[in-house]
């Protein structure tokens, strides 16, 4: 990780989004650099998933530019965009998995829409990608209604790093599971972005994981993001960030991180 | 060009060159599977010169590595074994090829699969009988305690299933009561019995096709809507919400609808009837230059008491049968959207199926009875 030169893989600019006459975004900035851990934190109903749908093309900004590998997504042709799609992976928050398709299967249908490769190198390089999220061979073959809510989310890991994305947007990954696949699930992400030289934008609200994951958090305040390093951000005086990371639910990271 | 290979003695040297990334794996992967190791001993792996740039690539140079293996060459690498390489050979250090057997499709054995079969029908038989034994259980307890009626749920589906339906069923109707006037009108001029062609119009229409056709629609809007409504209920485990709550899915799921479509579909036929006799009348008219009142009088003289009510006591039942039917499929959805799809296709044809083989039992009934 190269903090000292930051180079940016995502900028969105001057975004601004709204529900009929409900603004969610009031020209919000947000900054991703190449190679870190960014945490987007903010209330129910703050506007993270639609941030996370505008960053990934699948929703017009009202206004405002979005950059992704330098290349601005709101002003791209549909053909364009599509290529984009192919450099990053993105898993939702339930796993969103195709019910009716294995998991080796699902891990194929991005590389069946991207590439062109002979049956045995998609069924090898499949496995690979399940075997490195760490699930079992045997789960290669299974559907997602066999897989427990822990391998439903490597599933969805595998297949979001069917084409080796540089990019990797997760939507809250370590919800609805028990705190030890949590701490699993974590693990294996910092082992695969260091590996894989990852760049790594996460939705969450477990506050293990960012503050296990994260080097720099986003938090989505009065329709505005404030972003900043873990540290700075723990230490920033707003009131909700400050009950966020210190109040009930938080109060125990105040003695292991120091903040 | 990705590999250019260097023939030493008994030792093939082979350079990596280009761009090693999912993009040209393709390229590479041909080349890769031309590899020719005859006559070799050993190969060397000389990836200094390239940059590899993600784990699919790293694939390929683990997968030319196991190829050599797998022919029975040693293999090495010039200098270090690229930490990519090492990662891939890693992850798949347990073997997986055997396990992928596993799955493959056992050899067909006759007198199993029969069995297997045979199971599965009875199987199935079983649990329909056990929905349609759970549906008339809620269905007397419900109407002993009215206070469980879900009046609003009711109606809600009444106009789903009925008054949206509406036009639909009149079209048909009108459509399908001017066809067979046109029909009729034309095989019974030749024995100049023109007039009879009232009676073949009331008669079908009443007895017959009124209540069948709009049966048949019926099926595929709402028989399909019940399955699918239910179904996707299912996999977002509404259901099992419900259930969980207290509230019991074939009381609050599948009576409303049920109580719905039964109160819907006479009235549909009726409808459809009416229709059906307007078209008679429209083509009569026209085509056969039969004043109106003729054909009103026509209409009394060929109908006999019961016509109408033959026709119209089947609706009913019908009703039933689709509305069963359609959401006994619903229930069964389990885990995929494929199967959704499936058991919603299942509900149609089941449902159609049902009302025409109960349209041929009330014909012999109907026929013993003399009506």
């Amino acid at each position: 990780m190269n903090m000292s030169t930051p180079i940016p893989i995502i900028e969105a600019l001057d975004i601004s989004n709204s529900f009929g006459a409900q603004l969610v975004h009031d020209h919000l900035d947000m900054t991703v650099n190449t190679g870190e851990v960014f945490g987007i934190v903010g209330g129910s109903g703050s506007g993270k998933s639609v941030l996370l749908r505008t960053i990934l093309g699948l929703q017009h900004p009202q206004a405002g530019k979005v950059r992704v590998f330098d290349r601005d997504l709101t002003s791209m042709a549909e053909t364009e965009i599509h290529e984009v799609k192919a450099s990053y992976g993105v898993t939702f928050q339930a796993g969103a998995l195709f019910t009716s398709l294995t998991v080796m299967q699902n891990v194929q249908l991005p590389m069946l829409e991207h590439l062109n490769l002979s049956p045995r190198a998609l069924d090898e390089l499949a496995m690979l990608k399940v075997r490195l999220v760490g699930l079992p061979p045997e789960a290669a073959y299974k559907y997602p209604a066999q897989l427990s809510g822990g391998m439903i989310k490597r599933a969805a890991l595998a297949r979001a790093l069917a084409l080796d994305p540089r990019l990797l947007f997760l939507d809250e990954p370590t919800s609805g599971l028990d705190p030890i696949s949590a701490a699993g699930f974590d693990e294996l992400l910092m082992g695969l972005q260091k590996e894989l030289a990852l760049t790594v934008v996460m939705i969450t609200h477990d506050l293990d994981t960012i503050f296990r994951t994260c080097n720099r958090v986003g938090v989505i305040l009065e329709r505005k993001m404030v972003s900043d390093t873990l540290v700075g951000i723990v230490n920033n005086p707003h009131p909700w960030i400050q009950s966020y990371f210190h109040g009930g639910r938080a109060r125990r990271f105040g003695a292991v991180h120091g903040a | 060009m990705h590999l250019k290979f260097t023939n030493g003695p008994r030792t093939l040297s082979i350079l990596l060159a280009g761009e090693w990334s999912i993009k040209t794996l393709p390229l590479i992967e041909s080349e890769v599977q031309a590899v020719s190791f005859e006559s070799v001993k050993m190969i060397e792996i000389d990836a200094r010169q390239i940059v590899i740039s993600d784990i699919s690539a790293a694939w390929l140079i683990h997968d030319l590595e196991m190829r050599a293996r797998a022919a029975g060459l040693t293999t090495s690498y010039a200098g270090n074994k690229p930490v990519a390489v090492q990662l891939v050979s890693q992850t798949l250090v347990a073997p997986v090829d055997n396990l992928a057997l596993d799955e493959s499709p056992e050899s067909f054995q006759p007198i199993t699969a029969l069995g297997h079969q045979i199971t599965e029908r009875i199987a199935y038989w079983i649990s329909g009988l056990a929905f349609i034994g759970e549906l008339s259980m809620h269905l007397v307890r419900s109407i002993m305690r009215p206070r469980h009626w879900k009046p609003i749920s009711i109606a809600r589906h009444l106009y789903e299933t009925g008054i949206t339906a509406v036009p639909i069923v009149a079209l048909i109707a009108f459509l399908i009561s001017v066809i067979t006037a046109y029909m009729g009108a034309q095989q019974l001029r030749k024995f100049g019995a023109d007039i009879f062609v009232v009676d073949l119009v009331t008669v079908g229409v009443l007895r017959e096709m009124g209540v069948l056709l709009t049966a048949i629609i019926v099926a595929g809007r709402s028989g399909s809507a019940f399955a699918a409504e239910i179904g996707a209920m299912r996999l977002n485990e509404e259901v099992d919400a419900l259930e969980a709550t207290g509230v019991n899915a074939i009381q609050s799921l599948v009576l409303p609808r049920c109580i719905g479509l039964v109160i819907a579909m006479p009235l549909l036929t009726i409808i459809a009837d009416i229709v059906g006799l307007v078209g008679g009348a429209v083509l009569c008219h026209t085509l056969l230059d039969m004043p109106l009142t003729q054909y009103v009088q026509r209409v009394n003289e060929s109908i006999a008491p019961s016509t109408f009510w033959v026709g119209l006591i089947k609706a009913p039942v019908f009703a039933l049968l689709i509305a069963a039917a359609g959401t006994y499929r619903g229930m069964q959805v389990r885990s995929s959207s494929r199967e959704l799809g499936r058991l919603t296709t299942v509900a149609v044809v089941q449902s159609i199926f049902l009302v025409i083989l109960a349209d041929a039992i009330f014909a012999v009934i109907f026929m013993e009875l003399d009506l």
